[in-house]
């Protein structure tokens, strides 16, 4: 691990916790809006979690 | 939970019992090989007072294609540390792969192998790069591993406790015994993943899929908890192996709906329509591919992790560090427990979802 590795590992970590939060932060208010929806709500939640996830993953086997 | 805690003993006993030179050095390298598949089953491993690794496990069935089928015990191989005769040709391990060799065990390399590259950290210290590969013949390794041996048993599990359940449903519609937990666990991926995302016409022909995928790498994402150490979905080749499927069932399961949305994406302007066919032809190659990723790295991630969190206690030497790790260990091990199911969701989910999008009908 040099510098720069650790900077972009760095990076993509701080990039993938801000996109999930975003998902987490906004599904919570959906819910609180509309708590009958929680069901549909939290499978799409998962899902864009899990596709950031997946980006920020490649992008850290990358650094 | 009793897993999670259980593994963390097992994990620091083996670190403590391996005699450590460079302590650094050896946690890293101590994670790596948990990391790998091996040839053998071991529990945990100690050096004895005169200096010889003695392990505690049992070797598994080695299976070599090299000019004709050669089967011996990996017993033969001593983790490495001998030579197996087998019909006058002799193989040794090197770093977990098996390659021919003479009756010495000599591993050959590539010239460059003396010049060790020096290459600095992060944090200045020197570090000496070896990635010379051996020169030897690598035969074709067809050997039942231990995590081979790990799919075979889950799959096995798999088969009698689902009959089990199957045949009680033959006679009485009421679930018993395995039944009570496994129904309702059936209903929520038929309810809430298959239904929503396939359709309530369509879904029946991808459960049996679906529920096989779910089990699997929900079980042996746990098994990865236990003390056993087995990691086989933070195995890439195991994760490939499932996407694939996932891959095959989405494309001969496509539609001539799911083609024209590929190659000729209704609603759009034709210049568009040119530009969109090739990346929609290149996502549906890497829709598997980020599930084989996703499963892969977030199961070797938890592992690591959770293996660094131990080897604290090792660099500490405190009062504090054994506490302090034990808790992080504890806590890390209840949120892998939830990771386990929530990848296990995940990969049907997604999976459903595509199973969904190639079968779908026209609306327009």
């Amino acid at each position: 691990m040099t510098i720069p590795n650790i900077v972009g590992a760095g990076l993509i970590v701080i990039g993938a916790g801000l996109g999930i939060g975003r998902i987490g932060g906004q599904a919570m208010e959906a819910i609180a809006r509309q708590p009958e929806a929680s069901g549909k709500i939290q499978t799409a939640m998962l899902i864009a979690a899990a596709l950031i996830e997946g980006i920020g993953f490649a992008a850290l086997f990358a650094a | 939970m009793a897993a999670g805690i259980l593994s963390a003993q097992d994990h620091g006993a083996q670190e403590v019992e391996t005699g450590a030179h460079d302590l650094k050095t050896e946690i890293k390298e101590y994670i790596d090989h948990h990391l790998l598949d091996s040839h053998d089953f071991t529990l945990y491993s100690y050096t004895t007072d005169a200096g010889e690794h003695e392990y505690i496990g049992f070797p598994l069935p080695v299976i070599l294609w090299d000019n004709g089928l050669k089967v011996f015990s990996s017993a033969k191989l001593k983790h490495g540390e001998g030579v197996a005769e087998v019909d006058g040709n002799y193989y040794t391990l090197y770093h977990n792969k098996i390659y021919r060799t003479d009756a010495e065990g000599t591993i050959n390399f590539g010239a460059h192998h003396e010049e060790e590259t020096h290459e600095e950290d992060a944090f200045g210290e020197n570090l000496v790069v070896d990635d010379a590969h051996p020169t030897n013949v690598k035969p074709l390794d067809f050997s039942i591993t231990k995590n081979v041996v790990f799919i075979m048993l889950v799959g096995l599990l798999m088969f009698f406790m689902f009959r089990g359940v199957a045949n009680n449903y033959k006679k009485n519609s009421l679930p018993k015994g395995m039944g009570r937990v496994l129904e309702p666990l059936v209903l929520f991926v038929r309810d809430e993943i298959a239904i929503p995302n396939i359709g309530e016409h369509k879904y029946k022909r991808y459960m049996s899929y679906l529920l096989t995928v779910f089990f699997f790498v929900w079980i042996i994402n746990l098994l990865g908890l236990t003390p056993l150490g087995v990691n086989v979905t933070n195995n890439i080749a195991v994760t490939f192996a499932l996407a694939l499927i996932t891959y095959l069932i989405t494309t001969f399961s496509g539609n001539k709906n799911y083609w024209k949305h590929i190659f000729w994406m209704p609603g759009v302007p034709a210049p568009m329509k040119i530009i969109l066919a090739p990346i929609e032809l290149l996502g549906t190659f890497i829709k598997p591919f980020s599930l084989m990723i996703r499963l892969y790295a977030n199961i070797t991630a938890g592992h690591v992790v959770l293996m660094s969190i131990i080897g604290l206690m090792f660099i500490f030497k405190n009062w504090i560090g054994s506490p302090l790790s034990f808790v992080l260990a504890f806590a890390l091990s209840l949120l892998e427990l939830l990771v386990a199911a929530l990848q296990a969701y995940i990969f049907t989910m997604l999976s459903a979802l595509y199973f969904g999008m190639a079968v779908e009908e026209d609306h327009h």
